[in-house]
């Protein structure tokens, strides 16, 4: 290692301050802590720490709020959106984010999130897939895949009985309250740059009051899905991304 | 010559090499070694990284700094 | 300037929030309190005072909006009826346990289940013995009029800003749309965004410069942490219990029977004091205007002056149980409701008294 080249004004890349130094509790290589660092580079370089809140979730990230350094709130299973329309109507200046996973968000949370991007609140949502619930040990989510083995489908999900998977996205899409549709992946670094880029868009178009930005991430499981991280990355660019494919789903149209 | 370097805070890091893919110059490596943890932390093992910060962006956990000469 | 108007319940609720200086409202239809949400929409507060009011797409939406509101330091409310207040009881616990100050107001109706419209009083054990999980209370109101039901919101507001928990007001059918006259006040502003900021060091009124961020959460995963907050709130019960504790006495100097009763109840039980003493039976009434806190210490000093005490309710026996362990067998007690939507006539209250209690 060439030591002379660690001086400050060689820094290209460092841990933003928007994200406290507690030490993830995350598994290792779980797209979520990725996930949250784009986010509060997006807060840093938009200079808005001190008008951001966000509404942590019940599932991997109900500690999100322990991670990210702005004001945070801690929402009932599902309910984010909620929190979030209450926090964004009495503070319109304010930059409210809620960030969820499948169960929260596309399961017991489904009212609520439809419903507030159906009112187009002007919020930026980010949701985390990874097809399973992955805090209480594995179970199977609403978004699990045909076939998949999950600790409540253990011999696969069977669409006769358990239901198909929910593209709630491309649901949310179709609301005239939705103002920015898009699915994204963080397991390379050119996903994560663009990821980031849609979650920047995402903040932003909260100053344009047109409407909620939903940005949904297919990410990994790798304890849910029992694999090595780099695998279940693998298994996720060959197999989610069939169901989930990338891309985004609603541009604003100016942006087209 | 290298034209750039990375600082891996190895206490933080879980050894989950999502980044050692993502090094185009195969500059890093899981450690034989643990750290406090029992992860084997990410080392360098070569002098050939140009600092593009590959490694540093895909990382969950945000342990990699990243420098590079101007 | 204070002004007379004649309002129904559910519209002094509406009304009063508007002028306190409430700042958000979040609620969704169900009767018998619809005119609260209805009046709130026809006065178009956001014009008058920046007040947000907004109909949300469900009852447990409404209260988790509460929630997000009441964590940013915001004055704000929901109101709804026994079903409605059922499915709120998960984002009361929440707001319980993350300590944060919030007004409800539950215009009770006749159940269990879908049960009937008309009035009832069987929420009591609901709204003061929990509800939902854990260990906490709500500070519950029980206006008698509808210049209460006007004036708790005010009240409530203060009680949970006080001690940063949620504020009940447990009214019922018939005090939520009989109309009565009612003083208002003059509209008040709303607190500013600084005064907020400055004064609740909790609230996520985003991060201050040099300072950690806020964090609100009802969660602790260190059951040694949760003990703390446990017992940090249940300190502030005792503290609760010892100097909000309310009620009204009526006729009680020279009684030697009282009917204890809150709400529409005690209306029905005034009237059976006066048919009482026309027959010279000396009644008295005893009307908690806090249901929790209960007036406890009132009735238990009661219990070496009065030879009986009547819980009148309008549930098949809730309120009975505090006025048992308030009295603790010194004094006879006895219970008489109608419920399902039924209310009591002021004959029959005074006939139960008559053979329960005098005769008894």
């Amino acid at each position: 290692m060439n030591e002379s080249i660690i001086k400050p004004e060689n820094l290209v890349y460092r841990k933003t301050p928007v994200l406290t130094d507690n030490v993830l509790h995350y598994c290792p290589g779980c797209g979520h802590g990725t996930v949250h660092r784009i986010i509060a580079e997006v807060i840093e370089e938009m200079g808005i720490q001190e008008t951001t809140v966000g509404v942590a979730p019940v599932g991997c990230s109900v500690l999100a709020y322990n991670y990210f350094e702005v004001d945070m709130q801690e929402a009932a299973h599902g309910r984010a959106p909620a929190l979030a329309t209450a926090i964004k109507r009495l503070k319109p200046d304010f930059h409210v984010f809620t960030y969820q996973g499948d169960g929260d968000l596309a399961a017991i949370g489904t009212g609520e999130t439809i419903h507030a991007c159906n009112r187009g609140e002007n919020i930026t949502m980010i949701f985390i897939n990874n097809g399973i619930y992955g805090m209480t040990g594995g179970q199977m989510a609403p978004t699990t895949l045909e076939g998949m083995k999950t600790s409540t489908s253990p011999y696969g999900r069977d669409l006769r009985t358990m239901g198909n998977p929910l593209r709630i996205t491309e649901i949310l899409a179709q609301l005239p309250g939705t103002y920015y549709v898009t699915r994204q992946a963080v397991y390379t670094p050119a996903l994560v740059r663009k990821c980031k880029k849609a979650i920047r868009q995402g903040f932003e178009n909260q100053k344009k009051q047109k409407g909620t930005s939903f940005i949904e991430v297919v990410s990994n499981c790798n304890s849910g899905w029992k694999m090595s991280p780099v695998a279940s990355n693998k298994w996720l660019e060959e197999n989610m991304l069939t169901l989930y494919p990338l891309g985004d789903i609603k541009v604003p149209t100016e942006n087209k | 010559m290298a034209k750039g370097t990375i600082v891996i805070d190895t206490e933080k890091c879980k050894g989950c090499a999502v980044c050692t893919g993502a090094c185009p110059n195969k500059v890093i490596a899981l450690s034989s070694k643990v750290n406090g943890k029992g992860y084997n932390y990410l080392e360098m093992v070569n002098e050939d990284c140009i600092g593009c910060a590959n490694c540093a962006i895909v990382c969950p956990d945000g342990v990699i700094t990243v420098y590079r000469a101007k | 300037m204070k002004e007379l108007r004649l309002m129904k319940g559910n519209e002094a609720v509406a009304e009063s929030a508007i002028r306190y200086g409430v700042d958000g409202y979040f609620g969704y239809p169900i009767t018998p309190q619809s005119e609260i949400l209805e009046h709130l929409m026809a006065e178009n507060p956001y014009e008058k005072t920046g007040m947000v009011v907004l109909q949300a797409e469900s009852e447990v939406a409404s209260i988790n909006m509460v929630y997000g509101g009441a964590a940013c330091g915001k004055r704000v409310m929901t109101t709804s009826s026994s079903p409605g207040i059922s499915l709120m009881q998960e984002g009361l616990s929440y707001i319980a346990g993350a300590e944060l100050p919030c007004l409800v107001v539950n215009v009770v109706r006749g159940g269990p289940g879908l049960g009937t419209i008309q009035p009832s009083q069987a929420d009591y054990f609901q709204t003061t013995k929990g509800g939902g999980h854990g260990d906490y209370r709500l500070i519950t109101l029980a206006p008698a009029s509808v210049q209460e039901m006007y004036d708790f919101v005010g009240l409530g507001f203060e009680l949970a800003f006080k001690y940063r928990n949620p504020a009940m007001i447990l009214s019922d059918g018939v005090i939520g749309q009989v109309m009565e006259k009612v003083v208002i006040d003059d509209y008040k502003p709303r607190w500013t965004d600084e005064y907020i900021k400055k004064t609740f060091p909790w609230a996520t009124t985003g991060k201050n410069p040099n300072q950690s961020h806020v964090i609100v959460t009802s969660l602790q995963l260190d059951p040694v942490k949760q003990e703390q907050v446990n017992l940090r709130i249940q300190a502030k019960y005792r503290e609760c219990e010892k100097n909000d504790a309310r009620c009204e006495l009526l006729n009680c100097d020279d009684a030697e029977y009282v009917f204890v009763a809150y709400g529409s109840s005690a209306r029905i039980c005034q009237k059976a004091i006066e048919l009482g003493r026309e027959k010279g039976i000396k009644i008295g009434l005893v009307r908690p205007i806090t249901l929790w806190p209960f007036p406890t210490k009132v009735l238990r000093d009661m219990t070496s002056k009065v030879k009986g005490m009547l819980s009148v309710e309008m549930s098949a026996g809730q309120m009975v149980e505090d006025v048992l362990l308030a009295t603790q067998h010194k004094v006879k007690v006895e219970h008489f409701g109608r419920f399902g939507g039924m209310i009591p006539t002021p004959q029959e209250v005074l006939e139960v008294l008559e053979t329960k209690i005098i005769g008894g």
